[in-house]
């Protein structure tokens, strides 16, 4: 965290340009115009890696898995899955197993793994990129911090929903939940209740998404903030590696409580659109 | 901080990250968890059939217990009872036994008697004719003929 900083010191950087290039992503344009076809290469591969590490651990525990005596593994990854599971049957009643329930299992290992990147010290993963790829090469390792990795997620759990109510209600039946509810079915009421709805539906992703998102984002410039102490000297290094390993053990709680967060939010909202008025 | 392609592609991802939990992650968890909990069922409900089939077989061996103990005393009793029967008509046989032994000898002593007194009468008899052929032949005489008499008496 903080202590690494010493060999980026020597780039002579000023805090604003230390902070600028560890909070600028290794984006890489998909055509000429780039713009909106630009991909964020380090969140991409870090998010795939993360979720291919930790969904295939959990694969190979499943592939295995015995009804007798379970390994110590399986007994954790059960013991997991059984967290989740008793999460999602006191939220949702319907049948969990076909697709709720594993996804709020997805969710919440993928993003309690994204999240804990933000563990990996900040100027760690600049060397070791600068290392590979030269002096100015950008890398940011927590794919959480990354508003469209929050975002995608939070729009893929908000086109689930839509699924969802549309699946359960019909299409009429969803419409008609549209203009009347929750205020009631008389025609007065039906642009309020619109009006209502449209609000629900555009905040909840926003929400979603935002929360995470800001939460590791404050994390990593606070890391930032205690690793750039380090270049005013000795006292700033020692109180900047103090202050950076409280940090650090406080973020634990943040990441997984953010990922646990995630995960209950995307399984209410999946509940609700199962719900009718 | 800008929305672009990466967004897109976090979705595919996640997509293909759902998918592949819901078709290969959850459901052999869940087999396995599910079957695991039906055995421990199974197997708590069977310690409790064999606690209760415990239960009814120690109360079952009480009562062939008893009833063993019930039997053997009944057959002592009878026994005794047998055995005391026994001695018994042993006594009565024994008894009958004698006396008919005991009547047999009597008869018998009476036999011998009797025969004896048809012996000793035969002779009285003999002695008696040969005494009045000796009278006859000698003539009468008083004096000799109580002699005679007395003689007689005598070796009767």
């Amino acid at each position: 965290m903080a202590t690494e900083h010493a060999d980026n010191a020597q780039h002579a950087l000023t805090p604003s340009a230390y902070i600028e290039h560890h909070l600028s992503f290794n984006a890489q344009p998909l055509t000429e115009s780039a713009g909106f076809w630009t991909l964020h290469v380090d969140t991409f591969v870090m998010s795939v890696a993360l979720g291919l590490i930790v969904m295939g651990l959990i694969w190979m525990v499943a592939r295995k898995a015995t009804a007798g005596v379970p390994t110590k593994t399986q007994a954790f990854v059960e013991l997991v899955f059984s967290f989740i599971d008793d999460q999602v049957k006191n939220i949702f009643h319907g049948n969990r197993h076909s697709f709720i329930a594993p996804t709020a299992l997805t969710v919440f290992l993928w993003v309690f793994a994204m999240n804990s990147m933000d563990f990996l010290p900040v100027d760690w993963v600049a060397g070791i990129v600068s290392f590979f790829g030269g002096e100015h090469a950008k890398w940011r390792a927590v794919p959480t911090s990354d508003i469209n990795t929050t975002f995608a997620l939070a729009l893929s759990v908000w086109i689930l929903m839509i699924f969802f109510a549309i699946k359960v209600k019909g299409f009429g039946g969803w419409i008609h939940e549209l203009f009347c509810a929750p205020f009631g079915t008389k025609i007065w009421v039906w642009p309020a209740n619109f009006m209502f709805n449209l609000i629900e539906y555009v905040s909840k992703p926003l929400s979603h998404s935002l929360r995470l998102f800001g939460n590791m984002y404050a994390g990593e410039v606070i890391f930032l903030l205690l690793g750039m102490w380090a270049a005013t000297g000795l006292t700033g290094t020692i109180a900047g590696a103090i202050l950076g390993a409280g940090w650090s053990i406080f973020h634990i709680l943040i990441v997984a409580l953010q990922a646990f967060i995630f995960m209950m939010l995307t399984v209410v909202y999946l509940a609700m659109a199962h719900e009718g008025h | 901080m800008n929305i672009n392609f990466t967004l897109i592609a976090q979705a595919i991802a996640f997509a293909v990250l759902i998918w592949f939990t819901v078709k290969f992650v959850w459901p052999p968890l869940l087999k396995a968890i599910e079957t695991r909990q039906k055995e421990i069922a199974d197997g708590l409900a069977a310690a409790q059939e064999g606690r209760s089939a415990l239960e009814v077989a120690a109360k079952k061996s009480e009562v062939t217990l008893a009833e063993a103990k019930q039997k053997a005393s009944e057959i002592i009793a009878q026994a005794e009872k047998r055995g005391t029967q026994i001695v018994e008509e042993a006594k009565g046989n024994a008894k009958v036994e004698g006396d008919r032994i005991l009547a047999g000898a009597k008869s018998e002593i009476d036999q011998e008697v009797n025969r004896a007194k048809e012996g000793l009468r035969a002779q009285v008899s003999a002695l008696a004719i040969a005494g009045a052929e000796k009278i006859l032949r000698k003539e009468i005489d008083a004096k000799a003929h109580s002699e005679m008499l007395s003689k007689l008496a005598a070796e009767l």
